[in-house]
């Protein structure tokens, strides 16, 4: 069976902190503490179709490990509603569970048990004989280069190896849709490019993924449609080469003045291939521009030339070439990095 | 319900109770033993205590045993998987009700508790004898108290463990259980706190009360012991009550 994730309306407002990530919790309510309310998703809706790879995009505190949370059972949320399949997953969380495989942002590992017992148990708790579980387990310990750390006790693992067994592990029951919440963070580059391959590959038997991240590498490489969030809302979706090409121009250039007419902002407009110029609000008296352009760095002597023809000083000039990242910027007016 | 599923999370908790076999042995029976040695050969073969007291101090070591025994399988796993790491995720994700996973957890807990004390009878009474009266007029009343005891004590264990921070693990010992055990009738019967009337009375909110008693009533029932139907009745209401209680605390806890 085809699965695919759909959510609508879908409200979640803490009011004990939030999980530190995808699903975590720090359990007991701290009654001491005046219950703060933490508005974590406000009205996300989102379609993703069976068989595609996914990707939540957003900055940290955008409420992507809340979104997964969610879908997994693993956060109630404060209203909306979220299927996963033709299941409302609040409803019929079982059934639910059946068709999924997760990976927490931070693993979450049995550490009373070695690796291969793991994935064995894993297999047992979703009804897997033992020697299809056996012979799974065995083929993903080689999948993900743990076969010769099987028996031991995974307290000793290193971040990475947990992070890798973990993903194993959401694979031991071979689930439909498959969710990876920050699945590459603590991940050296060449494992990283291990876990695309077996990610892309996983998505070829027809299985649906959906992966969050805050890398816009990973989002562009790996995912065919993406949802760029942001304050627990969607402010963009579609592919990577869509939603680059939304930005206006594609390359971002950005300005920082010193001692400045304003003059300046109207005149950058007038030079061929800017499609935009956004006023910064200044700070620490230095005033800057977001120029959007379809062009990069043949624009810098035009703007140098302008900012002398106005007795601007120009203090700092930074140039992207079309990315995620300025897609970011020029909805939020922050970057994905701060 | 999904029976596989259930097995199959009996089958990690026992695997991994396995694997710390000798841990839980001295956790669950040191202590005890070394109280039946002192108080039951020591104190009683130089005078200080009479003959008698060896058999009267069975029961309750039962049920200090028994109860230590299913609070700590349950509560003390608990703690640490709810925790920063949150091991238990894995199960809460399994294909089955998160409130079969709580329920494993009180029926492995029990098991154990069981165990517990029948392994306490044996022992205590090898490091006693001679000496030790043990009636067991219905073996019947007395399998249906340490069913109830052993359950009770594994749905505290759910109460507590759902219910405490992994830093207040130091405050239940000294807060709950040491008071527990001193006031549990364990040492005593109920009887001998008629000099004290008021606190005679504040001790029946004590769980550990029924199950000394209870024990009690029906391994010795040569002493004084609560009427075996108030203990079963007080049992079953401290049954529901901390599993019901457990069950909402261990809700809260699996989804934020």
């Amino acid at each position: 069976m085809l699965a695919g994730i759909r959510t609508q309306d879908l409200r979640k407002v803490y009011t004990s902190p939030p999980p530190l990530a995808a699903g975590g919790g720090f359990g007991g309510r701290r009654s001491k503490q005046p219950a703060r309310e933490i508005l974590a998703l406000d009205g996300l809706s989102l379609d993703v179709r069976a068989g595609e790879i996914f990707g939540l995009l957003g900055p940290n505190g955008a409420g992507k490990s809340t979104t997964v949370g969610i879908l997994t059972t693993r956060v109630r949320p404060t209203s909306g509603k979220v299927w996963i399949g033709d299941y409302d997953v609040w409803a019929q969380q079982v059934e639910v569970k059946r068709l999924i495989g997760v990976v927490a942002q931070r693993p979450n590992l049995d550490f009373s048990l070695t690796a291969r017992e793991i994935l064995l148990f894993h297999g047992a708790y979703f009804g897997i004989d033992s020697r299809t579980r056996s012979a799974r387990a065995t083929e993903l310990l080689e999948r993900f280069k743990l076969s010769d750390r099987g028996h031991q006790l995974v307290r000793g693992f290193s971040g990475g190896m947990m992070q890798r067994l973990s993903i194993a592990r959401a694979m031991m029951h071979d689930p439909q849709v498959l969710f990876l919440d920050e699945p590459s963070a603590g991940l050296d580059p060449q494992t990283r490019l291990l876990l695309w391959e077996i990610i892309r590959e996983y998505n070829q038997s027809g299985k649906t993924i959906l992966l969050t991240t805050h890398n816009m590498e990973e989002a562009d490489a790996l995912c065919q449609r993406l949802a760029i969030i942001d304050h627990g809302r969607d402010i963009a979706l579609g592919t990577p080469a869509e939603l680059k090409a939304s930005v206006p121009g594609g390359f971002l250039l950005r300005l920082r003045f010193g001692a400045h007419s304003p003059e300046i902002f109207d005149r950058l407009k007038t030079l061929s291939g800017v499609r935009e110029v956004r006023v910064l609000a200044p700070t620490d008296g230095e005033h800057g521009a977001d120029v959007y352009a379809d062009r990069g760095g043949s624009l810098v002597s035009e703007i140098a030339s302008l900012a002398a023809a106005t007795s601007a000083e120009l203090s700092d000039l930074q140039i992207s070439e079309p990315s995620l990242e300025n897609l970011f910027l020029h909805h939020t007016g922050r970057s994905l990095r701060e | 319900m999904n029976w596989k599923t259930f097995f199959a999370l009996l089958a990690r908790d026992a695997h991994v109770a396995r694997r710390n076999v000798i841990a839980i042995m001295l956790q669950t029976f040191l202590q005890p033993m070394m109280f039946v040695f002192i108080f039951g050969r020591v104190m009683v073969s130089s005078g200080y205590m009479p003959p008698t007291y060896k058999s009267l101090l069975l029961p309750g070591i039962m049920a200090i045993s028994m109860i230590f025994t299913g609070v700590w399988a349950v509560a003390m796993p608990l703690i640490g998987e709810f925790q920063f790491t949150r091991e238990i995720e894995d199960r809460l994700l399994a294909p089955i009700e998160n409130d079969w996973l709580a329920i494993e957890k009180v029926f492995f807990g029990a098991a154990q508790a069981v165990v517990a004390g029948l392994v306490v009878i044996p022992a205590a009474w090898l490091l006693l004898r001679p000496g030790v009266e043990l009636n067991l007029p219905s073996p019947l009343t007395f399998a249906g108290i340490t069913l109830l005891v052993a359950l009770m004590s594994a749905c505290g264990g759910l109460a507590l463990g759902c219910s405490i921070d992994q830093t207040k693990i130091g405050l239940m010992f000294s807060m709950v259980l040491t008071p527990m055990i001193f006031f549990g009738c364990t040492y005593y019967p109920w009887s001998a706190l008629a000099n004290f009337p008021i606190l005679q009375k504040i001790v029946l909110v004590n769980p550990l009360v029924y199950a000394s008693e209870g024990l009690r009533g029906t391994l010795v029932p040569q002493f004084p012991h609560l009427p075996v139907i108030a203990v079963f009745a007080a049992l079953l209401i401290f049954d529901t009550f901390f599993l019901v209680f457990g069950l909402r605390q261990f809700r809260r806890k699996a989804v934020t």
